[in-house]
């Protein structure tokens, strides 16, 4: 069914009684002409864009849980394109400008609110970096503007501009384009858009290992049994390494747990998003007031999706600094998600070495941005065979090649 | 806070210990000729193993680096053994 106000109304009318389920949970057949191994929005965004924009029959999404419940529902929700490198610019262009259009494009409300991204420069030499990162995004031909502190306290006056400031706000990088979303309703939007092209999304059936036949990957063994693939995509971000470990290859990945925190509901306080890259902190505020609260990645490599006290006292004494204001709102929630992280901070997207299947990971912290991108350039990747132009420097060989897309070290942001 | 075991000092804060690496890694011999996927693997391949891991840390307050076995899922501490060698 189409959601509209229309369906809405006669809804309303009768009762809410007419509403059907979003997706389809079928058994999983045999064989596939191509399985997605992860449901999180990665993979369901490639089962989108496999049906869509390539025509492919019989395509499965196998997700050990329920659908978004790994790093897709446990981000910020952070959505920007504030890169340093060209080709990351593209990618996470391509990702923006597709999630400008995906509400309508799914039907389906993923509540994209563009209310633009600060991050802070709290020294001259800050601000002398602040302009070498908005005139590289402009050469690039995203949005940037530098701003001053005037500027910034316009913008979001709750932030730290007393005379005994630690880190004195000295201006700004701002992406007006940048924003936040509706985690959840990306993946269900494109869970939805899957189905409606006829996708199986399969939930509770995890992958137990990976069936190769003469070099070659030809389905997974399941705890739904064993279904057989042409065609085989790894989307599975933290655990990305223990799938590497089933099919015998091998990744430049580490897991480690990535925090984030929400408050109690207050009143509007920002309508932007806050970074401060010195106090290792950012946050923006839901549509229901909560501070959506996050900072940089666990100091202990990890599979635990577990809070734990040193980063929680890091990121919250962050935000104290930078918006003393809200020091004594308590904390609603607390989680951590497995992010992995590659040495360049930049994602692999290409051929795993075994031949017929194709990995999609190491996103690290940055992954709920790049969820139309990933699923767009996996799509073309699984569908064709063959590198999108724009997913060709992140294949593997960059490791080996030594062309390496240092993010963390050029933007400086965490990832 | 959690507390790692340092050979020198014994238990101490999760925040005096800095994550150094996974244990085990051999540097490809340099005297000869190596291969890109060698060297490259060298470089950046890692188990990243979910469950136990052998790996080398150091506690920052006295410079002392040394293997730390622990659970990567339940972050408990299984072990450590020293790495420094005894003066002869």
């Amino acid at each position: 069914m189409t959601y509209s106000a229309l369906t809405l109304l006669r809804e309303a009318f009768r009762g809410h009684t007419g509403w059907k389920p979003a997706w389809r949970s079928p058994k999983p057949a045999a064989e596939y002409d191509v399985i997605i191994i992860g449901g999180g929005g990665h993979g369901l965004a490639t089962a989108y864009y496999l049906a869509k924009n390539h025509n492919v029959g019989r395509i499965a999404v196998l997700e050990k849980g329920w659908l978004g419940g790994g790093n897709t529902g446990r981000n910020t929700t952070v959505i920007r394109s504030n890169y340093f490198y060209p080709e990351s610019v593209a990618l996470y262009e391509l990702s923006m400008k597709l999630y400008e259009g995906l509400s309508q494009e799914l039907n389906y409300n993923v509540m994209f609110s563009q209310r633009g991204m600060l991050i802070l420069a709290h020294s001259e030499p800050e601000m002398e970096m602040a302009a070498r990162t908005v005139n590289a995004m402009r050469l690039n031909g995203v949005d940037a503007d530098l701003l001053g502190p005037e500027d910034v306290r316009k913008r979001a006056p709750i932030l730290n501009f007393r005379d005994d400031a630690r880190y004195p706000i000295h201006g700004a990088v701002f992406q007006g384009r940048a924003g936040t979303g509706r985690h959840d309703a990306v993946a269900w939007g494109y869970a939805r858009g899957a189905d409606r092209q006829g996708v199986d999304i399969i939930q509770n059936c995890e992958v137990l290992d990976v069936i190769i036949e003469g070099g070659v990957c030809k389905g997974v063994e399941t705890n739904q049994g064993v279904i057989r693939a042409g065609r085989i995509g790894a989307a599975v971000a933290g655990h990305s390494s223990v799938l590497a470990e089933m099919a015998g290859f091998d990744l430049p990945i580490q897991s480690y747990a990535l925090q984030a925190f929400v408050s109690e509901p207050l009143k509007p306080v920002i309508d932007t998003v806050a970074f401060s890259p010195s106090a290792g902190t950012y946050f923006s505020q839901s549509d229901k007031g909560g501070l959506v609260i996050g900072g940089g990645l666990d100091r202990v490599p990890s599979y635990g999706q577990r809070g734990n006290m040193p980063m929680q006292e890091t990121v919250l004494s962050g935000l104290v600094e930078m918006a003393p204001a809200v020091a004594k709102v308590k904390l609603l929630r607390h989680w951590a998600g497995i992010v992995d992280v590659t040495p360049d901070s930049s994602p692999v997207i290409g051929p795993s070495g075994i031949d017929e299947l194709f990995i999609n990971c190491g996103w690290g912290t940055g992954g709920f941005k790049a969820i139309p991108a990933g699923g767009f350039l996996f799509a073309h990747l699984l569908a064709s065979g063959t590198h999108h132009e724009i997913s060709r420097p992140f294949d593997l060989d960059r490791f080996t090649g030594g062309h390496l897309i240092d993010e963390g070290a050029a933007s400086g942001i965490a990832h | 806070m959690q507390q790692f075991p340092c050979p020198f000092c014994g238990l101490r804060n999760e925040r005096e210990f800095h994550f150094a690496g996974e244990a085990g890694k051999t540097r490809p011999d340099t005297t000869g000729k190596v291969s890109n996927a060698d060297w490259a693997s060298y470089l950046y391949t890692l188990k990243n193993r979910k469950g136990e891991v052998r790996e080398v840390w150091m506690h920052r307050s006295c410079s002392e680096l040394f293997i730390l076995r622990r659970n990567s899922v339940t972050m408990a501490v299984l072990g450590h053994e020293q790495l420094r060698k005894d003066v002869p």
